[in-house]
């Protein structure tokens, strides 16, 4: 009973402390930059339930993060507006910026963070029951079918959401109306002005829950059935393993996370734009989980941070030229001479274990 | 009406002509080594460009949006070969260099790989001293005089050349396959590679020879598609990838693996998409939105609808996997 518990609550309790230390003592450089670390992090462990578990290749990530951010966007801006006739200001948890910013008056916990929460939840659903649908029909087949149909998926969504109308300033939204002018977000600016909600409170929180499902899963009955099906997928079936379903449930866990993850995006940095998250975004995303380790939680953990802090820490023209060729020279390399990744299935703790002698 | 019909049945068929080509790539790659050669669309891109490059060392260049020499006839004669040539070579230095070690690795590996050289050519490519950023012009390779004319739609000489010389390579491929040595080496290997090998086909080497066929393809329909569509994209334009991908639709609803399926396949989703784009036009009181917006979105509906009907394709025959 609690040992069940007692993670959970780390997890709270980390996502406070990150919030309330950074917040107290940042001038907001780091608030930004962890933000959109915390953001990778949960991309990259999210599409490893795929791409690492099951053996399986998705490259459309960055479509259920369009999906996820654009529904998220939509909720906080013309909802906001429909529910509470005006924007709820956030409180404490929901603070975007450095403390020194707050208002000494602002509440510890208000309405629009519920609010909030109900809405990356429903971003999460929404992607999820986009991955249903996609999942649906490809996962029945074996092969690379998935990767063709998630590229298509990605591309879909991204012409679906920069061909509809534009956006509709806050400014000519009354109630009585507001709903009719929902329809169009989409412009080639992306779509601006979300409420920000999106604090490193909320980001950290659903790290740590990204982090602690992918975990759990992965030493559970169905993350065993997943890495038997990576390993072989017609031996797994002999054995009772119906690999259809077990494919298409962590492949809607995946998408689920991958909504989140956009809708934090889109409130952290107040805008989204779907343009940018074409099929080079879903690729990025491949690389980080490829490199960081097919299977293993805490080597797409690593491998988010550095590949998402490097090109900050080396911001100099040149290397943003070289960057991606560098990606690319990476990939090639790592399957030649390291097929499963940089840390396999192996976890840190599995390294430093072994390094005692003391096998688990 | 019949003129915007006839007018979009020219359209499909030159561009069904160019994705067949595409198409046939994929095919053969994952016919024999079953895997999707994601870096085929980057070679043909390559093609494109490296018929820009031959015209203007030819002479043949665009400047200030006019043609300085007006082509001579026979430059189209050693463009093409020269596209052809460069990206056969390039396809097999990919084979070998990238995807040879990786003969007996699992297929996700193989594909990761391909992404790899994908994403490795497109960013070279997009380097300021190879082909750089900037989209250019085609120069015109050979005159486009009027050819005749059916209810309004003028038909030049460009696209029906577009579609014969696809016709004739596709021709050409086909006695190729079913008619040579080689080509029956080539079946053999698609069947079963461990057999092929105890029969004494030399497996290595017709794996090479598929690649550069598939390549060489890929630089003839590339030139043919800059010298159809002038204004060549950079490298990692989402134009190649979008072909790319619906070449490889294509080759999926023809059933992957089928070379006449492939040829088909091409033609049908050039067809959708062309049709589809027109729709509005065709039925104007019925459907009341922009249909050409969705251009590239009915290709991936069909994709979905065949994996769900016939995931084998239009002419494949699902394979029962034995252990």
């Amino acid at each position: 009973m609690i040992r069940s518990i007692f993670a959970p609550l780390m997890v709270l309790l980390i996502a406070i402390g990150v919030h309330g230390l950074v917040g107290r003592y940042d001038d907001g450089y780091w608030i930004n930059q962890l933000t959109i670390i915390g953001i990778a992090i949960i991309l990259a462990v999210s599409l490893n339930i795929v791409n690492g578990f099951t053996g399986q290749f998705s490259i459309g990530h960055a479509g259920f993060l369009s999906l996820g951010g654009y529904l998220a966007g939509s909720l906080l801006y013309y909802g906001s507006v429909m529910f509470f006739q005006t924007r709820p200001e956030p409180g404490f948890f929901s603070f975007t910026q450095p403390f020194d910013r707050m208002d000494p008056t602002i509440v510890w916990w208000g309405i629009g963070d519920l609010f909030f929460l109900c809405v990356c939840l429903s971003a999460g659903l929404f992607a999820a029951v986009a991955g249903l649908i996609v999942g649906l029909p490809s996962l029945r087949l074996r092969g690379d079918y998935l990767a063709i149909v998630t590229v298509g998926f990605g591309e879909i969504v991204r012409i679906l959401i920069e061909s509809s109308q534009r956006q509709v300033p806050l400014s000519r939204l009354n109630r009585a109306d507001g709903w009719d002018l929902v329809t169009g977000w989409g412009s080639a600016m992306g779509f601006n002005y979300i409420p920000k909600f999106g604090s490193l409170f909320w980001v950290y929180l659903f790290v740590g829950i990204t982090i602690l499902t992918a975990i759990r899963l992965k030493y559970s009955t169905h993350g065993r059935a997943y890495l038997s099906i990576r390993e072989d997928e017609i031996a797994a079936e002999a054995m009772g393993v119906r690999s259809t379903r077990y494919k298409i449930q962590a492949f809607v866990i995946s998408a689920f996370f991958a909504g989140i993850a956009g809708a934090l995006t889109a409130s952290s940095q107040g805008t989204i734009n779907a343009t940018e998250l074409a099929f080079m975004k879903s690729l990025e995303i491949v690389v980080i989980v490829v490199l960081g380790g097919m299977g293993s939680v805490s080597g797409a953990v690593l491998a988010a941070v550095v590949l998402t802090y490097l090109p900050e820490l080396l911001q100099a023209e040149t290397f943003a030229r070289y960057r991606l060729i560098l990606y690319a020279l990476v990939l090639i390399f790592v399957m030649i001479l390291r097929p499963r990744g940089l840390m396999g299935t192996r976890e840190v703790w599995d390294v430093f274990r072994r390094r005692r002698g003391v096998q688990g | 009406m019949t003129t915007l019909f006839i007018q979009s049945l020219l359209d499909a068929l030159t561009l069904g002509a160019l994705y067949a080509l595409i198409a046939l790539g994929y095919t053969m790659v994952y016919g024999v080594l079953g895997f999707i050669n994601f870096a085929h669309s980057d070679v043909f891109a390559i093609g494109a460009w490296t018929g820009l490059l031959t015209s203007s060392l030819l002479g043949l260049s665009i400047v200030m949006g006019s043609q300085t020499v007006e082509p001579r006839g026979w430059e189209i004669f050693l463009v093409i070969p020269a596209a052809v040539l460069v990206c056969g070579l390039l396809a097999w230095v990919i084979q070998r260099l990238a995807y040879a070690p990786l003969r007996d690795a699992p297929r996700l590996n193989v594909l990761i790989t391909a992404i790899g050289v994908s994403l490795l050519l497109q960013n070279v490519g997009q380097l300021p001293w190879v082909f750089g950023t900037d989209p250019r012009p085609m120069p015109r390779l050979i005159e486009n005089p009027l050819l005749f004319e059916i209810q309004g739609v003028q038909v030049t000489l460009l696209p029906m050349l577009t579609i014969v010389a696809a016709m004739v390579l596709m021709v050409g491929l086909e006695v190729l396959i079913f008619h040579t040595r080689f080509g029956r080496a080539m079946r053999a290997v698609s069947m079963n590679p461990k057999v092929a090998s105890l029969m004494g086909i030399p497996v290595d080497r017709v794996i090479d020879g598929t690649f550069v066929l598939g390549g060489a393809l890929a630089g003839a329909a590339g030139v043919l598609f800059a010298m159809e569509y002038p204004t060549v994209q950079q490298p990692a334009s989402n134009t190649w990838v979008l072909l790319g991908l619906k070449a490889f639709i294509a080759a999926v609803i023809g059933g992957i693996g089928n070379i006449r399926g492939a040829m088909v396949g091409g033609f049908l989703i050039a067809f959708l998409e062309r049709f589809g784009a027109a729709a509005q036009q065709f039925f104007p009181g019925i459907i009341s939105f922009d249909t050409t917006v969705y251009r590239d979105v009915y290709c991936f509906a069909i994709l979905i609808v065949i994996l769900l009907v016939r995931p084998a394709g239009l002419f494949g025959r699902s394979v029962v996997e034995k252990v």
